[in-house]
């Protein structure tokens, strides 16, 4: 077997980035937009793990841990925004929300 | 023998399997202690009914094998043979696999939990945030529970579990910190995450953390006791699974076996956090003062326990024997019972003879091993304890109120645990 | 028994344990993360992608563990799969989604949507193709027994001395306090 490169990492990386890019153009949910944001932060956060692991140094990690630490507080406010928002509008479907005010 | 059974146990320093590489051992260890904690969770079962109905001055399950012994068993056959019920809204794999999750996540715990410096599957370099995390996993299997079976009770009690185990989890987390902080109080300065690293800077210290800065350590590990009776759902905190308000919780449609794991799950639970608990304040698998009686005398003395505990059981059960009314009808009891006790007092004798045996403490198989009874007879015994004061809460105090519950988590708990975690910083960098 | 604090540590490194990253173990969690991916983005009920999403959390943690970042990895449980998953799920039942799972799953401009995707995709394979030389085959070493005590150095530094990241961990703390600040105004009728 091919022994495990930098390079394979960065595949599956890249394979999850798009496929969070895709939840994020295409779902109507709110929810699961959100959660394909989470998708493409944990590509990003595996890409910075495998070049710290390439450079031989800590830094990548440290960068993964404040996206894990942004991660954390896009989530919140991101949920909460949803939920103020559905206690006004009672939906959750993304194209329904486009009016700047109301 | 193989090479690989027996250079583990030839290796001279004391490693777990998994730091010295063995998949062999490794594997023997998970089996171990898979086994080791199913039949904990089978004999907690007869134990919480039997101290339950002796709090209330009842007798308990008496019938079924001498002071209902074989009730556990009983019951694993009733609920196996029991029809599997799903009910016809319920989401039916999410419903399948619930109780799945939060089995896995309480059993996976157990490969970080020292029973003894090499008595532990694995030594990670994260042990304690490994443990944290793993179990915090659990409250996902009560969640999507609630959720699958498609009915309000137990989505009620999936959503208060999951407020209830995120705010607890907070408090729990900072309480687990300043015991952290405490094991950089050495002449490196460097702390450390590693389970077995955590006892063994206890030992370097001299002192368990509990006493630590007293009275900060005891505080840190008021905050931890609390906060894991919250995180396993019992009670007085058992909101998400409250009879006498949402029938029984998250797991209302469950029946039979699956009903069973959410059991299994519950009491692993349990006894991981009671183990964290042990492993940060309680010195772990260190017997009581390793370092002021230190010497072989001692350590044989203290060697002898685990055998004379075994024999205190038979000679309970040889008691129980004894107070059994004389008429035929208990004549199987009686002999059941004093098979058990001759069982007991067979084990005893064993555990007194390997005391004997590996007196002298060197490293060979025969000493190792006895080592390794007696520091997971520490340990055992410690995390024992804790299972006596669960249940003895549950037998004691009224359930909180929901609103009750979050006030102290949010507003008592997370203030005190991060006012000892910054007091801890302040008087180690004094006392450093 | 002379047992000093960090031998257990440096056993770790020094008995050579073999590495469990093996190329089998490597494709098993890639496969899972990636199909785990696909159906977070496909299912139309929102608790199964949350639980997809579960899913590919942990396979990626254990890809961490694969590149010798157990504390990246244990972040990642503990943060990822244990708080903010469980914060989707409790989100999900609040704002009871029956209602949109029963109606279309994407949104009209899908096929513009998957498009652009499908050209990032491209662009990351002619990427990856031309830019294969600049990846060396074997990666540094890391001491994967010390991984923690490495990056507490560099968070909050050593002897007295400022970490590298000290300051960009104080504002990561602020960053947390608005966002907690933010979510509670956000989510409250009257304060």
């Amino acid at each position: 077997m091919v022994p495990i490169t930098t390079l394979h990492y960065l595949v599956v990386a890249a394979a999850l980035f798009v496929l969070g890019v895709i939840g994020v153009l295409i779902r109507r949910n709110v929810v699961i937009v959100l959660m394909s944001i989470e998708l493409i932060l944990n590509a990003v956060n595996l890409n910075l793990v495998a070049f710290s692991r390439m450079w031989g140094n800590l830094h990548g990690q440290l960068f993964a841990i404040f996206i894990v630490v942004d991660a954390a507080a896009e989530a919140a406010v991101g949920l909460g925004i949803l939920i103020a928002f559905f206690r006004n509008k009672e939906t959750v479907n993304v194209d329904e929300i486009d009016l700047l005010k109301w | 023998m193989p090479n690989f059974i027996m250079s583990y146990l030839d290796s001279k320093e004391a490693l777990t399997p998994g730091s010295a590489g063995s998949q062999f051992w490794a594997l023997i260890y998970v089996l171990i202690i898979f086994a080791g904690v199913s039949v904990a969770v089978i004999a907690m079962n007869w134990i919480e009914r039997k101290l339950l109905a002796h709090f209330q001055v009842r007798l308990g399950p008496m019938r079924v094998g001498p002071h209902g012994l074989l009730q556990p068993i009983a019951d694993a056959v009733k609920l196996m043979i029991k029809e599997d019920i799903i009910p016809a809204e319920a989401d039916q794999l999410v419903f399948w696999f619930a109780p799945m999750i939060g089995l896995l996540a309480a059993f996976t715990v157990y490969t970080v939990i020292p029973f003894g410096p090499s008595q532990a599957v694995s030594d990670m370099n994260i042990g304690i945030l490994f443990m944290l995390g793993v179990s915090s996993l659990g409250v996902l299997g009560i969640v999507v529970a609630g959720w699958a079976s498609n009915s309000h009770y137990p989505l009620i009690g999936a959503l208060r579990s999951s407020a209830q185990m995120v705010s607890y989890e907070v408090a729990m987390g900072l309480a687990v910190v300043s015991a952290i902080l405490m094991t950089s109080l050495n002449a490196s300065g460097t702390g450390t995450l590693s389970m077995i690293g955590i006892v063994q800077a206890q030992q370097q210290q001299g002192v368990w953390f509990i006493f630590k800065f007293f009275p900060l350590g005891l505080i840190a590990f008021a905050i931890f006791a609390i906060a894991m009776v919250a995180e396993t759902n019992r009670a007085p905190f058992d909101l998400a699974e409250a009879e006498s308000e949402l029938t029984a919780g998250y797991h209302t449609e469950y029946s039979g076996l699956r009903w069973s794991l959410f059991m299994l799950a519950e009491y692993a639970a349990m006894i991981a956090v009671s183990s964290i608990a042990v492993t940060l304040w309680l010195g772990g698998w260190m017997r009581p003062f390793p370092n002021l009686l230190h010497a072989p005398a001692w350590d044989f003395i203290f060697s002898l326990f685990p055998g004379l505990t075994f024999l205190a059981l038979a000679a309970i059960a040889l008691i129980g024997v004894a107070r059994m009314p004389a008429h035929s009808f208990f004549r199987i009891q009686r002999i059941g019972l004093a098979v058990f006790a001759a069982l007991l007092g067979f084990v005893a004798l064993l555990l007194l003879v390997i005391a004997v045996a590996g007196r002298s403490a060197d490293m060979s198989v025969a000493g190792r091993f006895n080592d390794g009874i007696d520091h997971v007879y520490w340990f055992v015994l410690k995390v024992a304890v804790f299972m006596y004061l669960f249940i003895w809460y549950r037998a004691t105090w009224p359930r909180y109120r929901f609103d009750q519950l979050m006030k102290i988590g949010w507003k008592v708990m997370l203030p005190i645990s991060l006012g000892v975690l910054i007091v801890t910083a302040i008087v180690g960098v004094i006392f450093s | 028994m002379n047992l000093a604090m960090n031998s257990a540590l440096n056993s770790t490194i020094n008995s050579g344990m073999a590495p469990v990253a093996t190329p089998w173990f490597f494709y098993v969690l890639a496969g899972v993360a990636v199909i785990s991916g696909v159906l977070v983005i496909t299912r139309r009920n929102a608790v199964h992608a949350a639980l997809a999403l579960i899913v590919t959390l942990l396979a990626v943690t254990g890809l961490y563990l694969m590149l010798y970042a157990p504390f990246v990895a244990g972040v990642q449980i503990i943060v990822y799969a244990g708080g903010i998953m469980v914060l989707f799920l409790f989100v999900i039942m609040l704002v009871n989604i029956d209602r949109s799972s029963k109606e279309r799953r994407f949104n009209r401009i899908w096929a513009v949507g998957l498009g652009a995707a499908c050209a990032l995709l491209a662009l990351f394979v002619f990427a990856f193709t031309k830019g294969k030389a600049l990846f060396p085959d074997r990666g540094m070493p890391l001491a994967e027994g010390s991984n923690t005590q490495e990056i507490a150095k560099m968070l909050y530094g050593e002897a007295g001395r400022m970490g590298q990241y000290t300051f960009a961990f104080e504002i990561a703390s602020l960053l947390l306090l608005v966002a907690i600040l933010g979510a509670v105004i956000m989510t409250k009728k009257k304060i």
